[in-house]
């Protein structure tokens, strides 16, 4: 359910808050890239470490020094494919990884001098030289003729699906939403891959050749996995995380206005004209990750003018890292720590303001402080996390962990014949850079499989 | 504030910073621009025969080697000697020396190898009433394949003859620029001395070749597809120079001769380190042409500091002092031992240090301790090679701390042992035969 513009009450909620030039400005890329200049610059700093902490910091161990310093070679090219080689999403990790918290945070001149090398930059420098040659580095083994099924075109299954296919196997994916690319392309910020990004890299990625995709089908709606494991020689599940945790306060699902971030940030990446989407005056979201800052951002950037993160636990604690608590600050986000939602109010059909109680940690448990306060609002987003609860599966299931699917080193699942990656299965780290590595993974475990 | 004068062959300048024959010394314009900076002195750039002026190209004359930011690490050029007429260049001499009295004024010459040639041109500048003449048998290019420049500068019998001419004909001190494109610097220096010359300049520029345009396949800034070597300067030769400097320094047969150093000066500390090897003033032209003329006044600051902190009055106190310092490699004393030491406080662990040693020297550093990332050094192979302190990018983390307690477990040796040098060691054959 979207914002509802106008609504009963007095909600103020309404498009065209702001003009069309200034919301291209606001929507424009968040860190412009380097020149070629800058990059050569840059990647001067990198001091070549022996055993880079920063690889080791990478969930895809891209050899970051060699990329550095063929970057500082001139050789962008060069750079790209060491950097595609471990991570086929380079393009988009380097634009939506938090850096800050992986290999920046390793790099050793942040020990030093508290300043990283950009290494997000960088790789982003020498994938878009990659990508604007049009062609792809790698080339397709020998057809083995052997077919693997891949359930979600996001970035595990795509990353599985390009090293199949590069082991010259011919994977299928099969996708329930209209476009390929997952959270690339519904999910993110759209200052963080503005100008078609995500499927611009898909586009690449399948370039490789010899990988189907079918959109528009649903795995428990229109084919089974048991469907999957009789028709191919083997099944990667990467269906990523359907559902969404709930507040669980009354009047949740019935006053208009209160609306699950994930869908939002979708309907924002997919609008042709940001003019005409509905934002607040007043916006509250309810979480402290990275969805919840970037609607907050995303609405400030739209025009709404008091937008605040409530978090229930402290600063510290939100998932969302220093840089992007910072980055919504810079935003004029303000981000209220210690405060958890007790209640919805509405007016006229529509949410009107949050109740909440201010918490503290006492013998290592949450607990409320016995004082209330309220927020204003005219739209109240929730972001307090995804779930797999509703993961389809019917008879035979995989087995799963708090409705996550559990896998080995090798993605594979308890199911023979069937691998999993992505933020479906347990104990990952639900990010992009982790979800390729997944796939990456899988594809090699299948490989071996297949090959026996 | 010390006191910054320098007196060379009784030429007299505020500071010993000159600028040298090159193209910011060409004309009046630039000359009068460089004093009003703070320029201590000048070589003019280099004078040729009265008669048509050479001609230089019109296009590139000047490659460089760049670092990632365009930090400019060397120069050349292909600039020929000055391509102004000759009555001019006199002209605007004699206007500079009447007006700037108190700064050195030194004319840079270089004509054919014919007596009368010099004679001529010694007779016009000493009408200039300039301070001294320096001979250019230093340029590598263009002026050498006419058998002038580093063409004279490669032989030392022409060097003997030419400054015994310039002697002979004429009152001005005589200075001879010296090419490093030779083997052995000191037998250019002694033919100088030999001729009378009463002081060497060096190092002129090097052949060099600054890079290729791959593209083109040419040489980075080719004439019409064609390009040709140069001669190279800035921040890179220094270490070439200060070596030929010490040289001369130190030879028993040059020992005293005035020495005008050259290469690569681009701060205070260049100058004040040509000058502890015996320097008495610095010519400087890279610098300037990279930042112009205001570099001097870093440089006079910065020497001043220098001198004031050290307890140095005058350039006099500290000229040569590292002269006795520099010797053969036959006298170092190979009893003395040093190992380095990693300071883990300023340690970043970026593991240089480790790589280094373990691929291309000693595998003296650890790269863990405890199965934790630590670099520590391993005295049991440290031969104190000092390339980690090199290649690690954090300064003062690493450094050489001499031993001089216990035995040394690489070698099993007291670290207390007496100075020894190769010309007494029992594995040098000359000493074994001696005992024989």
């Amino acid at each position: 359910m979207g914002i509802v513009s106008e609504p009963k009450g007095i909600a103020d909620v309404k498009p065209g808050r702001l003009d069309a030039a200034t919301l291209k400005s606001h929507f424009a890329d968040l860190h412009p890239a380097l020149s070629r200049h800058e990059a050569r610059v840059e990647a001067d700093r990198c001091y070549f470490c022996f055993d880079a902490p920063c690889q080791k910091a990478c969930p895809t161990s891209i050899d970051i020094p060699l990329f550095i310093r063929e970057i500082a070679a001139d050789n962008a090219l060069g750079a790209a494919r060491t950097i595609l080689e471990s991570n086929i999403l380079g393009g988009m990790c380097a634009r939506v990884c938090p850096t800050e918290t992986l290999c920046e945070e390793a790099c050793v001149r942040e020990a030093a001098e508290g300043k990283p090398v950009r290494i997000g930059l960088l790789q982003r420098h020498a994938v878009d030289a990659q990508m604007a040659t049009g062609k792809q580095p790698f080339a397709r083994k020998l057809a083995t003729g052997k077919r693997v099924a891949i359930v979600g075109a996001g970035p595990a299954g795509l990353a599985c699906a390009h090293a199949l296919a590069v082991s010259g196997h011919s994977p299928v994916i099969f996708e329930r939403r209209e476009k390929p690319g997952g959270l690339n392309e519904y999910g993110i910020a759209a200052y963080k891959t503005p100008e078609d990004f995500a499927a611009r890299e898909v586009a690449f990625v399948l370039s490789i050749g010899g990988i189907e995709v079918r959109h528009g089908v649903a795995l428990g709606r229109d084919f089974s996995l048991e469907d999957l494991r009789a028709r191919y020689d083997a099944v990667f599940l990467s269906v990523g995380l359907p559902g969404v945790n709930k507040l669980g306060l009354p009047d949740e699902d019935k006053l208009a206005n209160v609306v699950d971030a994930v869908d939002y940030i979708a309907e924002l990446r997919q609008a042709k004209d940001l003019t005409k989407l509905a934002v607040g005056r007043r916006v509250v979201v309810i979480g402290g990750g990275m969805t919840a800052v970037d609607a907050a951002v995303q609405s400030k950037r739209l025009g709404a003018e008091i937008v605040t993160i409530a978090y229930r636990r402290g600063l510290e604690d939100m998932k969302a890292s220093a840089y992007e608590r910072q980055l919504a600050q810079t935003n004029g986000v303000t981000i209220r720590a210690w405060a958890r939602p007790l209640a919805l109010e509405g007016h006229g059909g529509a949410v009107s303001g949050v109740l909440f109680e201010r918490t503290r940690m006492e013998n290592g448990a949450l607990v409320a402080v016995g004082d209330a306060f309220r927020i204003e609002a005219d739209v109240v987003f929730t972001a307090i996390g995804q779930t797999g609860a509703a993961a389809p599966f019917s008879a035979a299931a995989p087995k799963l962990q708090n409705g996550k699917i559990v896998v080995d080193a090798g993605r594979r699942t308890s199911l023979a014949g069937v691998w999993a990656g992505g933020d479906c299965v347990a104990g990952g780290l639900d990010l992009t850079v982790s979800a390729v590595e997944d796939g990456k993974q899988a594809a090699r475990s299948i490989d071996a499989a297949l090959r026996g | 504030m010390a006191d910054l004068r320098a007196n060379f062959l009784g030429i007299k300048s505020p500071n010993p910073f000159w600028l040298a024959s090159a193209p910011p010394t060409d004309r009046k314009t630039n000359v009068e621009r460089a004093f009003r900076a703070g320029w201590g002195g000048v070589v003019w750039k280099t004078l040729g025969e009265a008669g048509p002026p050479v001609v230089n190209v019109s296009g590139a004359r000047y490659g460089a080697l760049h670092g990632p930011d365009r930090r400019l690490i060397a120069f050349n050029n292909i600039e020929l000697i000055t391509d102004r007429d000759l009555e001019i260049n006199l002209r605007e001499i004699k206007e500079v020396k009447r007006d700037w009295p108190d700064r050195a004024l030194v004319a840079s010459l270089m004509v054919p190898c014919e007596e009368d040639a010099w004679k001529k041109i010694l007779a016009r500048v000493e009408e200039t009433e300039c301070d001294g003449v320096e001979l250019n048998f230093g340029c590598p290019h263009g002026m050498s394949e006419r058998g002038m420049g580093s063409a004279v500068g490669q032989v030392p019998e022409y060097i003997e003859m030419v400054a015994r001419w310039c002697k002979a004909n004429t009152r001005m001190p005589v200075i001879v620029k010296l090419t490093p494109n030779i083997t052995d610097i000191r037998r250019p220096a002694r033919a100088a001395k030999a001729g009378g010359a009463d002081a060497v300049s060096l190092i002129n520029t090097i052949n060099s070749i600054m890079g290729l345009d791959l593209d083109n396949m040419t040489i980075a800034g080719a004439i019409d597809g064609k390009g040709t070597h140069g001669g190279m300067c800035g921040p890179a030769v220094k270490p070439i120079a200060l070596s030929m400097v010490s040289e001369i320094a130190r030879d028993p047969e040059t020992r005293g001769l005035p020495i005008s150093a050259i290469g690569g000066i681009t701060t205070w500390r260049d100058a004040a380190e040509f000058i502890a090897l015996g320097a008495g003033n610095v010519q400087v032209c890279t610098a300037a042409m990279t930042y112009g003329f205001k570099i001097v006044e870093e440089m006079i600051s910065g020497l001043g500091n220098f001198m004031d902190a050290k307890g140095y009055g005058s350039i006099e106190d500290f000229r040569a002092r590292a002269v006795p310092n520099v010797t053969d490699w036959q006298y170092l004393n190979l009893n003395y031992v040093a190992k380095a030491e990693i300071d883990q406080d300023l340690c970043i662990k970026c593991g240089r240090c480790h790589i280094a040693c373990e691929d291309t020297s000693h595998q003296a550093i650890f790269a863990s301790v405890d199965g934790q990332r630590k670099f520590v050094v391993n005295d049991d192979e440290c031969v104190g090679c000092n390339l980690c302190v090199l290649v690690c990018p954090v300064e003062k983390c690493i450094s050489l701390v001499q031993r001089t307690q216990g035995v040394d477990p690489r070698t099993g040796w007291d670290y207390a042992r007496p100075a020894a040098n190769w010309t007494a060691h029992p594995n040098n054959p000359s000493v074994v035969k001696a005992a024989e």
